[in-house]
């Protein structure tokens, strides 16, 4: 990806690499879908269409999948080495995110449940 | 606002569930960069190679991905139920693990090796032994039963010092102790080094232990007054530990006096003082600003141990340009000016938190116009420098 | 093996020179500063997580006052939606044309995401402003406290990323589209479009599952 004197330079950081930018056509892919995802997701919820116990589960897989497209043709998150790191430090926030916010409800739910019965107010 | 009243449908449990979510990983924030500095000084002053480096790495990252797991063990008794503490209480046990792993990669590291008890090793040995009492009564305390009877008592209140005083704060000693002469250019007196070691040994040990029984005997934390005079023996054998640890504190202030008064006399001429074995220890005391003039070549750990066995290189390398970035004081100012906005947004002093955001975001936005961040010095500067340390780079 | 035998002079390693494994060199200045900067965002998602997680537990205390269901107007929720997705669409062209040093362009994508991320700002502030007419201010229920706080530090974020787009964009005026002007940049527009994912999360967790 880089030219070769790159690789033996040893100052500090302060090479212009040129690395292959987007393009318009994945912003436009990207932008697409996302805003396929959010159509859906406003039908889902507001119709019938999907089985109304799984509407729940329904909006959080086109949240999710809204997310990935943003990621991947937003943020340009790809495979190349130059994103593992952000990859990593991904994983390492969204397992953050999870144990923070399922922790929580998880938590406050048994404490609400163990709370006395309030008195009248 | 109703977050955590009482009425209005606050949850005051939404309060403590999330301080803590923050708090317990705060702990682990604290005690793993003193692991770092007890792994460099360990190897250092054992002559020997870290123990299982790898180990090591996979202990610390399992570390850090428990740690944000187990915070309801600080809250068992609010009441979430047996299923949900009983969930906290294993990963708090299990979090144990990955520390006894690192704990015997030290003790390992220290086998067979050569010994030099000097200051920063002493404090070593003493969090060895220290911290691991410490995380032993932290494993009980894991046990939700155990926590019933104990949770808020002088117990707990001696846990956490244990591990803060025995891992933490022998740690910052122990760093400040090993790293002196590299920041400062001169070491610090060793004998007084070792009295402060001592004083902070002995006071911890004599303050703390008695707050473990104190808390089995029914003593909780936060009092204003003595309820039971049967605590009194315990409590007082407490204050002397507290008397030895401040003339522990007042050692450390002599040895900076002393050291920075006989500073001419103890120069760190070679940038090596303890034999080190790590790149730091091959540049002058204090290093040059752009650390390295030439980028050493690194094949293995302990780099700069290998570099000395196998001898210095004579030759002077051809010194290139360096780019370095420029000082600049803005971080500083804004941290004060955020400092000053987090004061008052925790008062509700809001003219003086929106003044404090104002200031922070205005140094922001200067520092931010500016596009030379870096100046580079030189070759024949780095050049000139080099020549003129008295310490020569192995290559 | 004893244990003496592990401290020997380990063998020479070769150095790879595959970028991101240790070898080659440190990674330009941009990845760097990429990757700096996505950690600080992960850190505020971190903090929205929290946000996020006191209003799953909050949703339902609304203390005899009004509901989501009864005070969400999802036309609106829509527009302000796709207006923030299209601000996202005009900032990743505004990159590409900086990138390709075509200032004219990029001013005008530029422009563009402002007036997109001005008028979903000027929606949720309407939105907002309405709320507290009706007595339904942050000040009413626990619900509500989370609702503004999780949705007003959203916005917070969006404002801020406006006048930084203004600052940002006067240093482009100044200073011509250079390799720390684009670095720049680039940071502002990963946090652009972070706070598009945190909004995603949004509107599916709190209007949408608020019916």
């Amino acid at each position: 990806m880089d030219a070769p004197e790159h690789l033996f330079d040893d100052r500090t950081p302060g090479v212009e690499e040129h690395e292959p930018t987007a393009s318009y056509q994945s912003y436009t892919v990207g932008l697409g879908l996302a805003i396929l995802a959010t159509i859906a997701s406003f039908v889902v919820s507001q119709t019938s269409l999907l089985w109304p116990p799984g509407i729940p589960v329904g909006l959080i897989v086109l949240a999710f999948a809204q997310i990935g497209v943003h990621l991947v043709f937003f943020l340009h998150l790809g495979s190349g080495p130059d994103s593992t790191n952000n990859i990593l430090a991904l994983a390492f926030g969204v397992l953050i995110v999870f144990l923070v916010i399922t922790g929580s409800v998880w938590i406050i739910a048994n404490l609400n449940s163990n709370m006395m019965p309030m008195s009248m107010q | 606002m109703h977050f955590f009243t009482n009425d209005a449908g606050g949850n005051q449990m939404m309060y403590v569930n999330l301080f803590w979510a923050w708090g317990h990983p705060e702990v682990y924030i604290l005690i793993l960069p003193a692991f770092g500095i007890f792994s460099e000084v360990v190897a250092t002053f054992s002559g020997k190679g870290l123990f299982s480096y790898r180990s090591m790495v996979w202990a610390t990252l399992g570390i850090c991905v428990l740690s944000f797991m187990v915070w309801l063990h600080h809250f068992f008794t609010m009441g979430a139920g047996a299923d949900v503490n009983a969930f906290f209480g294993i990963m708090s046990s299990i979090i144990a693990v990955p520390t006894g792993v690192k704990v015997f990669n030290w003790l390992f590291t220290m086998f067979r090796g050569r010994i030099v008890f000097r200051t920063p090793m002493l404090f070593a040995v003493g969090f060895i032994v220290t911290f691991v009492i410490g995380g032993l009564t932290g494993v009980l305390l894991a046990v939700p039963p155990v926590d019933f009877v104990v949770h808020n008592s002088a117990f707990l209140v001696a846990h956490f010092h244990n591990v803060i005083i025995g891992g933490v704060v022998f740690g910052a000693l122990a760093g400040i102790n090993y790293w002196f002469p590299k920041a400062f250019g001169f070491t610090l007196d060793d004998r007084l080094g070792k009295a402060s070691f001592w004083c902070w040994l002995i006071g911890f040990y004599l303050a703390f232990m008695p707050l473990y029984q104190l808390g089995l005997m029914g003593m909780t934390r936060r009092l204003q007054h003595i309820p039971d005079p049967s605590w009194q023996p315990l409590l007082l054998v407490a204050e002397a530990g507290a008397i030895v640890i401040f003339c522990g504190i007042l050692c450390q202030l002599a040895q900076l006096y002393v050291s920075i008064r006989t500073r001419e006399r103890r120069l760190d001429l070679s940038g090596d003082p303890w034999n080190g074995r790590t790149l730091e220890w091959s540049t002058s005391s204090p290093p040059p600003a752009y650390n390295f003039a030439v980028l050493p070549r690194v094949e293995t750990i302990d780099a700069f141990w290998y570099m000395k066995r196998a001898g210095r290189h004579p030759a002077e390398p051809a010194y290139e340009a360096i780019e370095v970035p420029r000082n600049s004081a803005a971080g500083f100012i804004t941290a004060f000016f955020a400092v000053v906005m987090g004061f008052s947004l925790i008062w509700q002093i809001w003219w003086l938190a929106v003044l404090g955001f104002l200031a922070a975001a205005t140094v922001v936005l200067i520092a931010g116009w500016r596009i030379e961040r870096e100046h580079e010095i030189s070759a024949a500067e780095v050049a000139q420098m080099e020549r003129a340390s008295e310490v020569r780079h192995p290559a | 093996m004893t244990i003496a035998a592990i401290d020997r002079a380990p063998t020479e390693v070769p150095t790879e020179l595959a970028r991101g494994r240790g070898g080659g060199g440190p990674a330009s200045k941009r990845v760097v500063v990429a990757y700096g900067f996505w950690i600080f965002i992960l850190s505020d998602m971190v903090m929205f997580s929290a946000l996020f997680a006191a209003y799953a537990v909050l949703r339902g205390n609304t203390a005899g006052g009004p509901t989501g269901a009864e005070l969400f107007d999802l036309h609106r929720v829509f527009i302000e939606t796709i207006c923030l997705l299209l601000s996202s669409y005009t900032c990743g062209l505004g990159a590409l044309s900086a990138e390709r040093r075509q200032p004219a362009r990029f001013f005008t994508f530029a422009v563009l995401t402002f007036v997109l991320g001005a008028a979903f700002l000027f929606i949720e502030v309407s939105e907002f402003a309405h709320m507290v007419e009706k007595g339904a201010g942050p000040s009413r229920s626990g619900f509500l406290s989370a609702f503004f706080t999780l949705v007003g530090t959203h916005g917070v974020h969006v404002a801020s990323g406006l006048i930084a787009l203004i600052y940002l964009t006067a240093q482009v005026i100044a200073k011509g589209l250079q390799a720390t002007t684009l670095r720049r940049l680039l940071c502002w527009s990963l946090f652009w479009h972070a706070l598009d994912i945190v909004w995603v999360g949004v509107f599916t967790l709190v209007y949408l599952m608020g019916d």
